[in-house]
């Protein structure tokens, strides 16, 4: 790609990445990332999910500030609504990950995005959540990705952007494959 | 033919392990540069095609793409493709031609460097080299994804290297996990068998057998794609991961896709991705990697399109694309093993067996040979893995090439030491 006259600027650092990427072939020890949440319940639904520090290329590192996100659930459901409901955040997490990989791609294709425009529904049928049916799983039944995106590009290569996003989104996987989870508890 | 090795080391220049159609490329190379060698064959001339594949299985490519150095296929059927039987008629003719120097049911066993070159010691004596050409075959090993432990003790297993035809497997529900041409074909031959199939699809490579009225190889070949070498690729570990495409040999020239097996009655779901309380668990994915493989297929035949255009290529038929991969809605993302599936069947990919190979700094963190477009080590070189030096190294018409370069490279080696009076035949005597 680097034979390609560099001229779109979508404000992703792709030079960066691709040194790391260089970089991290070679020491995979230090591509080990831990990512890490608290979270204190407030009242009701209402809790208060931090985000500070991460692990990752050998040590600590911390975000430039502390990020706080408040998770509730809405007034239909007797709640308060002092914040997104956790499925939200799902969605939250989803549509920053695979737009966060569609601005890379771009970079990296020498595409210029204009605007990129996602929507994303869940859908969930409470009786599983209620206890209601046995048969209903939890958890969303599908989720849909709408994107509409304007960029110097052919519509095949915007799809293939899209495409190539998914194929390297790490939430993508998170929800589109089994994962180990594992809920410990201490009694304080 | 030398002297077999008595229980002192013989020496010879070179040492071919693997009687395949590399093997015999790079000895007819060796045989018309004067270059004495010989060739070690655990079995037979072919043997893995004679051993390890199953009935049905026919060449991705026809008949008159199959060629060796100096050898061209001169059959009836120019279209057609050639079935394994086929293959080792056409590598027995090969050897017998130019007289290859084959030792067969030799087994190599341990290969070393030693002073001035290489020791190879064989079931049936040793050999002291200057130069060693692997030459064993990319496909040696069933590749396994860890997966397969979990999964319940009273499922079959059956890796593609063991499969022979569908009457192998118990009756009832098959999954064949993975969809490249050897999934592919697989998956369809054990469904017309009578037991459905569930096909379990990650990243594949989507082809359709003609385009334009031409073999889809025709303009593989015609428009360079083949020929383009690893140098040219933008990420050479990845061209080399590639897997093979979704092809399939037979008199009709069927493509052999996804929606050609789901009109057929298979059932298409995500990768496996593991198995919980007994259940297999298939990725949501199932759609992008279709889309992946779509819109990959698509710019393939765009360059055919463009290569056609740019050079006057008068084709049969007007540019056509297929339809695009459906998928079930919702797609199926669980099953039980056995109840609905009595039978695993891995057709997730080969690697090759170097297992005999004792130069622990040739080999990654992860077990697989490194190699500089073939070079391993001063002296030692190999053939036939995929996209080795070209996207065609790993096919029997690509070995020409590779094997030209690769022979000259091994010559220069042999001059150059000989010419710093590193000699074996003393150092062995």
């Amino acid at each position: 790609m680097n034979h390609l006259q560099k001229s779109a600027n979508n404000g992703v650092n792709v030079d960066a990445l691709l040194g790391a990427r260089a970089a991290l072939t070679q020491t995979p020890e230090a591509a080990r990332f831990t990512w890490r949440a608290t979270s204190e319940w407030m009242n009701g639904t209402h809790s208060r999910t931090t985000v500070a520090g991460f692990h990752g290329l050998g040590a600590e590192q911390m975000h430039r500030q502390t990020f706080r996100f408040d998770v509730d659930h809405p007034e239909i459901f007797a709640s308060e609504d002092n914040g997104a409901t956790p499925v939200e955040y799902v969605l939250v997490g989803l549509a920053g990950c695979l737009s966060a990989g569609i601005a890379a791609v771009a970079q990296n294709r020498n595409i210029q995005l204009r605007s990129v425009k996602a929507t994303l529904e869940g859908g969930m049928d409470v009786q599983g959540i209620l206890g209601i049916d046995e048969k209903v799983r939890n958890g969303f039944d599908g989720i849909k990705v709408h994107y509409d995106i304007d960029a110097d590009a052919t519509a095949e290569q915007i799809a293939a952007l899209v495409a190539q996003s998914q194929k390297r989104s790490a939430v993508f996987d998170v929800i589109t494959n089994p994962t180990d989870v594992h809920v410990t508890v201490s009694k304080v | 033919m030398p002297a077999r090795p008595a229980s002192r080391a013989a020496a010879v220049d070179v040492v071919v392990v693997g009687g395949g159609h590399c093997g015999l490329a790079m000895s007819q190379a060796l045989s018309r540069r004067a270059v004495d060698h010989v060739v070690i064959e655990r079995g037979d001339v072919g043997q893995a095609w004679r051993t390890e594949r199953w009935n049905s299985l026919r060449l991705l490519t026809p008949n008159w793409m199959t060629r060796l150095p100096g050898q061209a296929y001169d059959g009836d059927d120019a279209d057609g493709y050639m079935g394994a039987a086929d293959v080792v008629a056409f590598l027995s003719g090969y050897a017998d031609k130019f007289a290859a120097p084959v030792h067969t049911h030799t087994t190599v066993l341990h290969v070393a460097p030693a002073q001035g070159g290489y020791r190879v010691v064989t079931d049936r004596g040793e050999w002291h080299c200057r130069a060693v050409v692997l030459a064993s075959g990319a496909f040696g090993l069933p590749v396994v994804p860890r997966v397969a432990d979990a999964i319940p003790a009273g499922v079959q297993q059956v890796t593609a290297q063991a499969y022979r035809h569908p009457g192998q497997l118990r009756e009832g529900g098959v999954l064949v996990v993975g969809a490249s041409a050897t999934g592919v074909q697989l998956a369809h031959e054990i469904h017309h068998s009578g037991r459905p199939v569930t096909l379990a699809v990650g990243e594949h490579v989507r082809l359709p057998r003609t385009y334009r009225g031409r073999d889809v190889q025709w303009w593989m070949l015609a428009s360079g794609v083949l020929d383009q070498r690893i140098d040219e690729v933008d990420d050479a570990a990845r061209a080399r991961r590639v897997p093979s495409p979704q092809l399939v040999g037979t008199r009709e020239r069927a493509t052999l896709d996804l929606n050609a097996l789901r009109r057929d009655g298979v059932s298409v779901v995500g990768r496996l991705m593991g198995v919980r309380d007994g259940k297999a668990q298939f990725s949501g994915s199932l759609r992008n990697v279709c889309a992946l493989a779509d819109l990959k297929m698509n710019r393939l035949l765009d360059r055919f399109d463009d290569w056609a255009r740019c050079n006057g290529i008068d084709a049969e038929q007007p540019p056509e694309r297929p339809a695009p991969t459906e998928v079930d809605a919702p797609p199926t993302l669980g099953m039980e093993l056995g109840r609905d599936i009595r039978t695993v069947v891995w057709a997730t990919g080969f690697r090759p067996d170097h297992s005999w190979l004792d130069l622990p700094q040739a080999f990654d963190r992860h077990g697989a040979l490194l190699h500089d477009r073939g070079v391993v080590a001063p002296g030692l070189v190999v053939l036939g893995l995929p996209f080795l030096r070209r996207r065609k190294s790993s096919f029997i018409h690509g070995a020409e090439d590779d094997v030209r370069e690769l022979a000259a490279h091994l010559v220069e080696h042999l001059d150059r030491t000989a010419r710093r009076g590193v000699s074996l035949s003393i150092a062995a005597a």
